[in-house]
């Protein structure tokens, strides 16, 4: 499979979000458009005269790109000029499920022929780490940091695939950069689906996550074998196939990993976010029968 | 204005004018319209939406979407994907649209929006003046203001070919005055789609979103490069000015109609007082001045077409032999106190040889009717300025004292 994305961008060593592109590439192949939103993977691979994308590619604002998906694709119909050209609409977390919930629920609710992936980092990496819907129960963020009465971030994570499986979507899957090979077979059936298909892909952030540019992929298989973060498939609105895990590590084991989690560990009273985080991956083995 | 109307009378039909709009549209083949319903606009994306029911508009995609942000975001797409993209605002709309404004005029994106101009909240009102495109004149759209149905309908057309210019490559707002001429019903000739065709190519850019071939749309540019993508959007504007007279005067070749390239005047000639206006307004000042020059007062009208680019020197030609200017203004710039056309026209005379005194009304906010006697008044004032020099520079009118 050729990588469509060209080494030399200006991303972090272990960079997450260009290897979510990266699969995503080799799952679309070269007829394909990519938008992306203001954020990490737009700053870091299009310095002006400079572009990593080896496909078009167009980014216009943070909270637009499904909107401007929706464009490119009516363009492409209109025009009779579809043929089999996968439109993917490629955003960070803050650009899914903050600001540009309201373009990605009106280009899914409208039902366009295209493929929108969440790269999710769990919070703003491109301004500095903070948080976002995405951002974990407890995780300490520039916005949501631990202090001598605060845990972190209060809530957990907005669930984004229920809420794009209530606007009908054929095809959602969640997925972990973690695991290349899910991904591409993911993101390929995504874009193979004729409507609106939808990619949620966890990828830790080295640098907003805290932890050595060498443990991208060890991070984030964690957060998949600890059952903190499901990898399942949807097909109109049902659960249609799982990823097991036969002996679910603790959540410590992930948590301790990671900088952003650190306090967790140094202040009095952490261990009870820890059972509170470890409930959350409890609650997930049994609603999407891990084991 | 320059216009045969004898020639025009066996074709008018009398429709509303936000009909001659839609049906303007549709002449120009558009293949992708995304709107977002508001008052006073909505008739324009109605009447679209009953085309395309229709089977009337061939090869288009119209994307009812959730927000005026997301119709221009999905024009964003469409027209750097090579479609000919339009749509239709106001008001609230349009401020929605604010930071997407600036996105499709920086990556140089030739979008097409009707502007049906209507006031901005709070408090809300959805009666016309023009503030809110004023207050998107630094977006890098070129913005027309139409005086009647007639010439925003065939401005529709204009705006396609100024703004699909391979020099120009800019957005482009044709603006029009809500309810005041979207809603009145008028005998006006429709656009002949033959004559469209000839007019109007067919939109086909150098660089589109193509997989045969990759390019990369709405790079991010540092310290270094910003500044000259600044610059030639400048220069784009700068080459508008004649695209705008020729589109205007090609327009006139075909179809028989003129309202002006950048500007129009009437009696201007010899006038020592010289209106400034921009939309509908001017009507009624034309009506005015017909009154006055009977009675020998000598008065003339500059119509105001293009705001942006702002036509410095056609403004200079007609006003510099003037002993008074006039700007009206359907808009203010709170904190200075005076409008727009009154600041940038007053601005554009300070380092030149042209000594004439500019006065400023701000007029019609709301929808307030602009009656007669309140152009009369206004010209007396005018009258006051060549006797004994300016006392107010710029001021509100008629404000009712009891509600203050
Ligand atoms: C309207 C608007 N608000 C704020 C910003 C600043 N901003 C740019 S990128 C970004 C965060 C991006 O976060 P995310 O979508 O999660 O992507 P990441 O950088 O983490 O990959 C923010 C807040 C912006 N560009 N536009
Ligand atoms: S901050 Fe994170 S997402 Fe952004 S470039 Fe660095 S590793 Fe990639």
């Amino acid at each position: 499979m050729k990588s469509l994305l060209a080494p030399g961008h200006r991303g972090c060593a272990g960079c997450c979000d260009a290897m979510a592109a990266k699969f995503t590439l080799m799952a679309a192949g070269e007829d394909c458009i990519v938008v992306s939103p203001t954020g990490c993977l737009e700053v870091m691979t299009t310095p002006y005269p400079e572009s990593s994308w080896e496909i078009p590619w167009i980014h216009s604002l943070f909270e637009n790109n499904a909107a401007v998906a929706s464009g490119i694709e009516a363009a492409l119909k209109a025009k009779g000029e579809m043929g089999n050209t996968k439109i993917i609409a490629m955003g960070g977390d803050g650009a899914t499920l903050d600001i540009g919930m309201r373009s990605v629920s009106g280009a899914f609710e409208r039902g366009h022929d295209f493929t929108f992936v969440c790269i999710d980092n769990e919070a703003y990496m491109n301004t500095g780490v903070q948080r976002s819907g995405a951002t974990p129960f407890a995780a300490s963020t520039t916005t949501s940091p631990s202090g001598t009465v605060s845990f972190g971030n209060i809530r957990p994570k907005k669930n984004m695939p229920a809420i794009i499986a209530a606007h009908g979507s054929p095809y959602i899957a969640t997925t972990s950069i973690g695991y290349p090979k899910d991904m591409i077979r993911k993101v390929k059936t995504a874009v193979d689906v004729e409507g609106p298909t939808y990619v949620h892909a966890h990828s830790p952030c080295t640098t907003g996550w805290g932890f050595d540019t060498s443990k991208t992929v060890e991070v984030a298989k964690m957060a998949v074998e600890t059952c903190l973060w499901p990898l399942y498939e949807m097909e109109d609105g049902e659960i249609t196939k799982v990823k097991k895990i036969k002996n679910p590590k603790p959540v410590e084991d992930y948590l301790k990993m990671q900088r952003r989690f650190k306090h967790l560990f140094t202040k009095e009273g952490g261990d009870d976010f820890i059972k509170q985080i470890q409930a959350l991956a409890d609650k997930n083995i049994e609603k999407f029968g891990l084991q | 204005m320059k216009r045969d109307f004898e020639k025009d009378k066996k074709d008018m039909v009398v429709v509303e004018g936000s009909y001659a709009v839609a049906s303007a549209v549709k002449s120009c083949r558009p293949n992708v319209i995304s709107a977002y319903p508001i008052t006073p606009q909505t008739h324009i994306v109605e009447d679209l939406s009953q085309f395309m029911a229709d089977g009337e508009i061939p090869n288009c995609e119209y994307i009812m979407v959730e927000s005026e942000f997301s119709a221009l975001s999905a024009l964003v797409g469409s027209s750097a994907a090579g479609a000919r993209s339009y749509s239709a605002t106001t008001s609230q709309g349009l401020e929605l649209m604010h930071e997407v404004l600036f996105n499709v005029s920086g990556m140089r994106l030739p979008v097409v929006m009707t502007v049906a101009n209507r006031a901005v909240s709070a408090p809300i009102n959805i009666w016309n003046d023009q503030q809110d495109s004023i207050s998107q004149r630094d977006t890098g759209w070129i913005q027309l203001y139409a005086e009647d149905t007639q010439e925003v309908s065939d401005m529709t057309a204009q705006a396609f070919k100024i703004a699909e210019d391979p020099d120009v490559l800019l957005p482009v707002m044709t603006c029009m005055d809500g309810f005041i001429l979207s809603h009145v019903y008028e005998p006006v000739v429709l656009l002949d789609d033959d004559l469209v065709a000839e007019y109007l190519p067919p939109f086909e850019p150098e660089f589109k979103l193509d997989p045969k071939n990759p390019k990369t749309f709405g790079a991010f540019a540092d310290p270094n490069s910003y500044t000259e993508f600044r610059f030639l959007q400048q220069q784009a504007m700068n080459k508008a000015l004649k695209t705008i007279e020729d589109a205007a005067d090609e327009f006139y070749d075909l179809f028989g109609r003129y309202y002006g390239g950048l500007i129009d005047t009437y009696e201007t000639d010899d006038a020592d007082i010289v209106l400034m206006a921009m939309g509908s307004i001017v009507g009624t000042i034309k009506d005015v001045i017909d009154t006055l020059r009977a009675k020998g007062v000598k008065v003339g009208l500059l119509k105001v077409r293009s705001f942006r680019p702002f036509p410095v020197e056609a403004i200079h030609n007609v006003i510099k032999d003037a002993k008074v200017v006039v700007a009206l203004d359907k808009n203010i710039s709170i904190g200075l106190n005076e409008g727009a056309l009154f600041t940038e026209t007053k601005a554009s005379l300070y380092n030149t040889k042209i000594d004439v005194p500019v006065i400023g009304f701000m007029i019609g906010h709301g929808g307030r009717d602009i009656p007669v006697e309140t152009i009369e008044n206004i010209i007396d004032e005018a009258k006051k300025v060549i006797d004994s020099g300016i006392s107010v520079e710029s001021q509100f009118t008629d404000l009712k004292e009891e509600l203050l």
